[in-house]
């Protein structure tokens, strides 16, 4: 029940319109069904499953407009929830920067569906955990991972004639696997729309690998190093630098796109030449929803909720900041095109392999993964953190031994600055990142933690 | 863990109905009693269920405009079962019905069944005997869905206009206002009804400098509390003056906002701190964020055995290091209390999420580790008997599962003010408010900013500073202290984001400390160009 054809989405969609008193109205109607499993010590520790479909509907008079939301879709509880709405509508206060709604739309078809993800049932979960638990047992390791599988649908709607539906599955696994001793810690964390890209064993023996090479760590000073990072090392920290181009905030001077003394730095090249930011619906490997919150990638959601459609955009070209987002007030505001936040970016990179860029590397820290990342100034992008699960010391382009985890104060401004080189671009957080090698990393302190 | 922001879920709903009464305690019991049978019926060797109501008011504004007003209700069900040694969960929304709540209790336990074979041990649960019907509430003098909207974007409005008109050139200000009306009923005998109450109001001002390009911010120095619309009624004594002033049991929204805005465009101008060691002086809005990510996740018993190794990490805090009786986390001025009963605290509860009866107990005491945070299933591995009372979920369709209950500096023996204690400082920092924060995955290296610093000299407050973060060991840290203000100084900060699970859920939770000093803190300057 809960995922519906564009067929049946339509059919609501319209009769809720057909009730509208309101002088705008837009109808948000989505479903899921998603399901997980965790385990912990090498033992199942909890799991469920939920269903959920539900309406929102958002009735507007002048600017001031008002939403309610509803289950249950028998006529007569539509059209209350239509009354509903406009009756919050009429209460609430004016939106100064309320926009009229949008006409029809183009939205393409974008392949964020598979039918392998959607027949996920309760006995798939415990197999995919018994084949993470099982290797773990027998090497005396232990597992803790989590396993979540969504399948899900968005339609909208609205009285100037809009209508979009997008369907989409996903599957995010993560695997921490620990040695008996506590000195060795790995993980891996793949997502997928598909979730017969997922390997559960095979990604099962990267963490153990892992967890194995990383034990018995040795202390470095901390300091400027070259780094070699890992795509699942990376990719928060480029994912807060790619939320934060909002030109509104960059406009009001709060942001690292602000320029001294007015303005933004659109145009201007920030980061090596080597850099290029693009987001595309329509990638195979990243399939995302053609309209902001219809759903893609590993997760859900991305792009805001207006309508406006997802189309491929450079963000950073050969290091030059390209574009930044825009609402539609504010772009309205300034006189030029909304631009929606992209649900997912890919940062094109190289053709070489992680192995190849540890091969060029003279001295260096593999990095393999980050945690606890936080902004400590959002106006230099300044984030501290911590490595995990795993970091290595690199000599005459061979891994030498783990080392401790360090904690970072680093910007990703800066890092994109000190390219040295970038390989493949794998799936990594629902983006592209190629594994990047990083000169004069900044790590300020030594953590003992495994 | 603490999260980035506050989901929004459940449905909208008219202000209105947030007074209306969720249903009636006897249809309550019928449904649990059905919930109940059937999962014993198919099995289950012991079986609860929780039957909530939760409702949010968000009032959020920008500098003279209302953002957005999101008023939601979520009503369902969640049963949890044990069956073949196993536990298993379900939930369902938006129903009175017995037999949906009979379906899904006999889901919980097929789900139990499914996954018992991926089981080492079987779930051994503390006996907890069943208190029979019960009922608790927050203390509430005024309750803040009767405030009207307008009354509270009128107030938000005001807070803007003040932080406007006194130098800030930005402003976020929100209302968070919750109510988690919440059954609990089990196949120990427990029928236990709660009204559970908070309120968080806070502020981001800004200030921006066009001509050097800097931008400083001020957050607000309210606490989140269990409490409901009377937080915002200050008496003379719930101000704690001195080099700016903070709030006790009362908060005014008004005149923090005047401050700080006047303090952002201070921070544009302050000295850039200079890095190396400093002792530090940490107010009660500041340190309590410490407290949380290293004191109070590090002695979370789930995190110490590897049930969270996953996602938030283990802990450095391990039982040999427990067992020796001798671990000094800290130096004999340190002594943290867990406490789910202190009034006005975000974990204040009559009874848990699984049916025990909430309580105070030692974690640290004189600075030696003598104690965790458990809950039913856990404790027999600390060899006890009785659960500790801090199982929580933040949904009736969440599992339940051990959070963190209030962890708290107790006070100074001692007579000794924040005054007294900056005179004794020669080369200092005064750091009020909350900042950034970090922390490694077993709780030993950790950063965290703030919102004010002030700089001491000579025992004297000589000006401010900005770029400020402080890096440290939790147990370095905490041996460092030297001192604890007394009793007179104790104040709650805390959170709603207390992160943690997969799927994540968020708890809210208070720390309690009095102003405490630490001696040669690695500060850093956070300064940076690009």
């Amino acid at each position: 029940m809960a995922i519906l054809t564009k067929e049946e989405a339509k059919k609501i969609v319209d009769k809720v319109l057909a009730y509208s008193k309101a002088d705008e109205m837009s109808v948000s109607l989505s479903g899921n069904r998603t399901g997980n499993i965790r385990y912990a010590r090498n033992s199942v520790s909890t799991s469920g499953e939920s269903d959920n479909l539900s309406l929102s509907v958002t009735a507007v008079y002048g600017k001031r407009s008002g939403t309610a939301t509803i289950n249950e879709f028998d006529d007569a509880s539509l059209e209350k929830t239509v009354r509903r709405a406009e009756e919050i509508a009429r209460l609430a206060p004016e939106n100064p920067e309320y926009m009229p709604m949008l006409g029809q739309q183009n939205y393409p078809d974008s392949k964020t569906y598979a039918e392998s993800t959607a027949k996920i049932d309760p006995e798939f979960r415990a197999s995919a955990a018994f084949d993470s638990i099982d290797p773990c047992r027998k090497k005396n390791l232990t597992a803790a991972g989590y396993m979540e599988d969504t399948t899900g649908f968005t339609s909208i709607g609205n009285s100037k004639g809009n209508f979009g539906y997008n369907r989409a599955t996903g599957v995010d696994f993560s695997i921490t696997v620990r040695t008996d001793d506590g000195l060795g810690s790995g993980y891996a964390n793949p997502d997928a729309n598909d979730v017969s890209k997922i390997n559960f064993k095979a990604t099962t023996e990267v963490a153990m690998g892992k967890a194995l090479a990383s034990a018995k760590a040795r202390a470095l000073e901390p300091g400027k190093y070259t780094v070699i990072l890992e795509p699942t090392a990376s990719v928060e920290l480029l994912q807060n630098m790619m939320r934060s181009m909002d030109a509104r905030n960059a406009d009001e001077g709060r942001s690292f796109l602000s320029k001294k003394g007015g303005g933004t730095r659109l145009g201007e090249k920030l980061f090596d030449e080597r850099v290029t930011i693009i987001s595309d619906p329509m990638n195979e490997e990243l399939p995302l929803s053609p309209f902001g919150g219809g759903g893609g990638g590993g997760r859900f959601g991305g792009g805001g909720g207006d309508g406006l459609p997802q189309e491929k955009r450079t963000w950073i070209e050969n290091g030059v900041v390209k574009n930044m987002y825009y609402s539609r007030y504010w772009a309205d505001k300034k006189g030029v095109q909304p631009i929606p936040a992209p649900g997912g970016f890919i940062l094109q990179g190289g053709t070489q392999s992680l192995a190849d860029l540890i091969k060029s590397t003279e001295k260096g820290i593999l990095v393999t993964r980050f945690w606890y990342i936080r902004a400590v100034d959002p106006q230099t992008q300044l984030y501290t953190g911590l490595t995990r699960d795993g970091t290595f010391y690199i000599e005459n382009g061979q891994i030498k031994f783990p080392v401790k985890n360090f904690r970072f104060n680093e910007s990703p401004v800066i890092m994109l600055n000190n390219l040295e080189a970038m390989g493949k671009p794998v799936r990594a957080g629902g983006n592209l990142i190629p594994p990047m090698k990083i000169r004069d990393f900044t790590f300020t302190s030594l953590s003992d933690a495994v | 863990m603490l999260l980035p922001s506050i989901p929004i879920i459940g449905r909208s709903i008219m202000a209105e109905e947030l007074l209306e009464p969720g249903l009636d305690v006897v249809v309550k019991k019928r449904l649990a009693d059905a919930g109940l049978q059937a999962a014993t019926a198919k099995g289950a060797t012991y079986a609860d269920i929780r039957i909530g109501r939760y409702l949010n008011q968000y009032v959020m504004t920008r500098e003279n405009k209302v953002q957005n007003i999101i008023i939601t209700e979520s009503f369902g069900i969640g049963v949890r079962v044990i069956a073949n040694g196993c536990w298993g969960f379900a939930a369902i929304g938006d129903t009175s019905s017995e037999d949906d709540v009979a379906r899904t209790a006999e889901k919980a336990v097929a789900f139990a069944k499914a996954h018992s074979r991926l089981m080492k041990k079987p779930v051994q649960l503390a006996p907890q005997k069943g208190f029979g019907e019960v009922s608790w509430k927050t203390s509430v003098q005024k309750n803040s869905f009767e405030i009207p909207v307008k009354e509270k974007t009128d107030l938000l409005l005001a807070v803007n206009g003040a932080a406007m008109s006194n130098g800030a050139d930005f402003i976020n200000s929100v209302l968070f206002m919750i109510n988690e009306q919440k059954y609990f009923a089990s196949t120990d005998g427990s029928y236990i009804d709660q009204d559970v109450h908070r309120i968080w109001p806070n502020f981001t001002a800004t200030a921006v400098d066009k001509s050097s390009g800097l931008i400083a911010t001020r957050d607000s120095l309210s606490a989140p509390m269990g409490r409901s619309y009377d937080y915002l009624q200050t008496a003379p004594p719930d101000r704690v003056t001195g080099v700016t002033t903070r709030y006790n049991q009362g908060y005014d929204m008004l005149e923090d906002a005047t401050a700080a805005a006047r303090q952002a465009r201070l921070k544009l101008k302050a000295k850039s701190v200079e890095a190396g060691k400093w002792d530090l002086v940490l107010d009660p809005s500041h340190i309590y964020l410490t407290i949380h990510e290293s004191v109070g996740h590090a002695t979370e018993l789930d995190r110490v055995l590897g049930y969270e190794a996953n996602l938030a990490g283990t802990s450095f805090a391990t039982i040999d290091k427990w067992k020796s009786k001798n671990f000094n986390y800290g130096s004999k001025e340190v002594n943290f209390f867990a406490d789910k009963t202190q009034p006005g605290s975000l974990g204040d509860v009559g009874w848990d999420d699984e049916g025990v009866k909430t309580k105070k107990w030692d974690i640290i005491k004189d600075g030696i580790l003598v104690n965790y945070q458990a809950i039913r299933d856990q404790v027999h591995m600390l060899g006890e008997t009785e659960s500790q009372g801090c199982c929580y979920a933040d949904s009736w369709s969440t599992v339940q599962f051990q959070r963190m209950a209030n962890i708290s500096l107790a006070p100074g023996k001692e007579p000794l003010t924040v005054d007294e204690m900056i005179k004794d400082v020669k080369k200092g920092i005064y750091i009020i408010g909350d900042g950034s924060y970090s922390i490694d995955q077993q709780r030993y290296n950790f950063q965290f900013g703030g919102q004010l610093f002030y700089e001491i000299k000579d025992g004297e407050i000589v000006g401010m500073l900005r770029d400020v973060a402080y890096q440290s060991n939790t147990q370095e840290f905490w041996n460092s202290c030297v001192k604890v203000c007394d009793e007179r100084d104790y104040r709650l900060g805390g959170t709603f984001f207390d992160g943690k699970g997969q799927p994540a859920q968020i708890n809210s939770v208070s720390h309690g400390s009095s102003t405490a000093r630490f001696n040669g803190v690695n500060v850093l300057n956070t300064g940076r160009k690009i």
